[in-house]
């Protein structure tokens, strides 16, 4: 595919909808992924760590009244299976549910996707998880088990954090931010954050405003003006009087000392000439391009 | 000359406006659907909402197309973007519904994906008995290979020195106590290592083959000392009355990660990352399953090894459970397949 190697490196996807329309879905990041997963395995050591504690409690209590050894094998069985439900079945069980993600990554707004855009499968999911076993818990287990002994020696540490270093940051080394379970299960993790309807830059009502001359909208192509819009959203003081003073000294025009009003504006008159060009099919990209 | 002014006294200037005036409504009243499925789910919507849901989603859609071809107020896009994404996977990511999903899998995916991977199933289970009588074979001319085959903790004080009584106690041992509790250990232990075998298959299928040959080396190793003292038809029963679900789980597991790490050394005419998904999805559901014949094993040797003693109906219960997975698994898709041409 010759489209690949001049694919640029950023996180949107390409994911066509049935309807035919592009969703440009954004992948997750290293960061909030490691931050989804910190989020489940505290929440697992959390859960692990109460369920042991009612176990104990109630066990101790048995022991004190003399009720015998059936109930304490039955607490026994119920900290054996929530173990192995809780390591196993935590990240399966969440990520088949509707919402695709455990709590840690809803928390950060992922969300698990086959990347072929087919429904998620739940083998798909099984997949990708039990990956993980090789991943994080294998070297972790490893760790304890030695160290419980006394017997970690500088050797095995070293060995299990490189193991470990391979397959965490495994995902930093791909340009899909893919996990090996993510490259076995077929999946990929999207961000579904929401996103607020932001306010209308322009607005409807009529307003005097400043005019500017064609070669001062010339100046500008659809990047700087997405720029220039951020400027505005974000409403920094420093920004807006550097922006304002650039692009007066570019278009040569006077300081009438209302930066911001100028700058909204020149962002209107720019937005409205960029549209018109781009109606007759002449979109201007960037102030490099003509 | 004065900069253009797009349309008249009052009118939108630029088309992010116009749009957003015409559109606004329909956005907001998706963007409150959506996120009350996210919240709670779909059944949380009344009729209404219901049956707008499709009209405003495709309306979302096409406004995003078009604000991308001709508006410039990238923070519009993003947000037409953002809000679509979310109403897709409302729409079209849902799963289907557990119980058919649970059905679907006992139906057709589990037999189905251990009877394609049955080539490296031979495989695995030739292994296994390979590697037994290796070990077997090994003892019996040099009884000093069982200590470095069995590490001391999992001999518990079974080795070649034990006197044949103890071993015979060994296998008729009755501890009625903690039945429940010991099954339910041997499953989680015996699950976490089929899992395991089936995610070391990822590391181009050595470490699973090792997995394999090892737990062959250990059944031979075992079988010997017992062989030795004449206990060999009653070590049998004894393995056999759950060994034959918990070896032949393995052995689906270890067949499972191979699966993958053949996969991914030799893709075929595949490229590599398809040949990865295709074999990492048949292999996850056989091995979904294994912990579930695991389960089996776990409760035929912790409860049902204590409590039957004979040695005949612990080798005829074997075979039976054996027989019954053999015909799940093989004969039973085989017929469907047949059937359905």
């Amino acid at each position: 595919m010759a489209s690949k190697a001049t694919k640029p490196r950023t996180l949107k996807r390409s994911f066509i909808t049935p309807e035919g329309v592009d969703l440009r879905l954004e992948l997750g990041s290293a960061g909030s992924r490691a931050a989804a997963f910190i989020v489940d395995f505290l929440l697992m050591i959390a859960i692990l760590g109460v369920l042991t504690f009612v176990l104990v409690y109630f066990g101790l209590a048995s022991l004190r009244a003399g009720s015998g050894d059936n109930l304490l094998q039955v607490i026994g069985v119920i900290w054996l299976v929530g173990f192995f439900v809780l390591r196993n079945g935590w990240f399966s069980l969440f990520e088949m549910g509707s919402r695709g993600a455990t709590p840690g990554k809803r928390l950060m707004g992922l969300r698990v996707v086959a990347r072929d855009g087919a429904r998620l499968t739940g083998s798909a999911v099984i997949a990708r998880n039990a990956m993980r076993e090789i991943e994080v818990f294998l070297p972790l287990s490893f760790l304890a088990a030695q160290s419980a002994e006394g017997t970690a020696d500088t050797f095995l540490i070293l060995f299990s954090l490189l193991w470990s270093f391979i397959f965490l940051f495994f995902p930093l080394f791909n340009r899909d931010r893919l996990r090996l379970g993510d490259l076995v299960g077929g999946t990929w993790v999207v961000r579904t954050d929401k996103a607020q309807l932001s306010t209308d830059l322009v607005g409807a009502s009529y307003q005097p405003r400043r005019t500017f001359p064609p070669a001062a909208l010339d100046l500008y192509g659809v990047y700087e003006l997405q720029t220039l819009e951020e400027v505005l959203r974000n409403e920094n003081p420093d920004a807006i009087v550097t922006v304002a003073r650039m692009i007066r000294g570019k278009a040569d025009m006077p300081d009438d000392g209302d930066d911001f009003g100028f700058l909204s504006d020149y962002y209107t008159a720019l937005c409205g000439h960029l549209e018109a060009r781009l109606m007759v099919g002449r979109r201007r990209d960037s102030k490099f391009t003509s | 000359m004065t900069a253009p002014l797009v349309g008249a006294l009052g009118a939108p200037r630029v088309n992010a406006t116009r749009f957003r005036q015409a559109h606004e409504a329909d956005w907001s009243r998706l963007e409150q659907i959506v996120t009350r499925m996210e919240k709670r789910s779909i059944r949380s919507l009344g009729d209404d909402d219901l049956l707008a849901l499709p009209a405003l989603y495709r309306t979302t859609l096409s406004s995003l197309s078009v604000a991308r071809d001709t508006s410039l107020d990238r923070a519009l896009v993003t947000y037409l973007e953002r809000l679509s994404t979310r109403a897709y996977f409302q729409i079209y990511g849902v799963q289907t519904p557990a119980l058919r999903q649970f059905a679907r899998f006992f139906a057709r995916a589990w037999p189905e994906a251990v009877r394609s991977l049955w080539r490296e199933t031979v495989f695995c289970v030739a292994l296994t008995f390979g590697a037994a009588l290796l070990a077997y074979l090994l003892i019996r001319s040099d009884p000093s290979w069982y200590y470095s085959i069995i590490p001391q903790g999992m001999a518990e004080g079974r080795d070649p020195s034990t006197s044949v009584q103890a071993l015979r106690e060994t296998l008729y041992a009755k501890d009625q106590h903690w039945l429940g509790a010991f099954a339910t250990f041997l499953f989680t232990h015996n699950s976490q290592i089929a899992i395991f075998a089936f995610a070391l298959g990822a590391a181009l299928a050595v470490p699973t083959v090792l997995l394999i040959v090892y737990n062959g080396l250990s059944l031979g190793a075992f079988f010997a000392i017992f062989a030795a003292k004449g206990l060999g038809p009653n070590v049998a029963a004894w393995l056999m009355i759950h060994g034959t679900t918990e070896i032949f789980a393995i052995c689906i597991s270890g067949a499972a990660g191979i699966r993958i790490g053949m996969a991914i050394a030799f893709p075929g005419t595949a490229s590599r990352m398809d040949s990865a998904v295709h074999a990492g999805r048949t292999a996850a559901t056989a091995m979904c399953g294994t912990v579930l014949m695991l389960a089996v094993a776990g409760l035929l040797e912790g409860i049902g090894r204590q409590t039957i003693q004979e040695d005949g109906l612990r080798m005829l219960i074997g075979i039976a459970v054996l027989a019954g997975w053999l015909a799940y698994f093989y004969a039973w898709p085989a017929r469907r397949a047949r059937g359905g041409q």
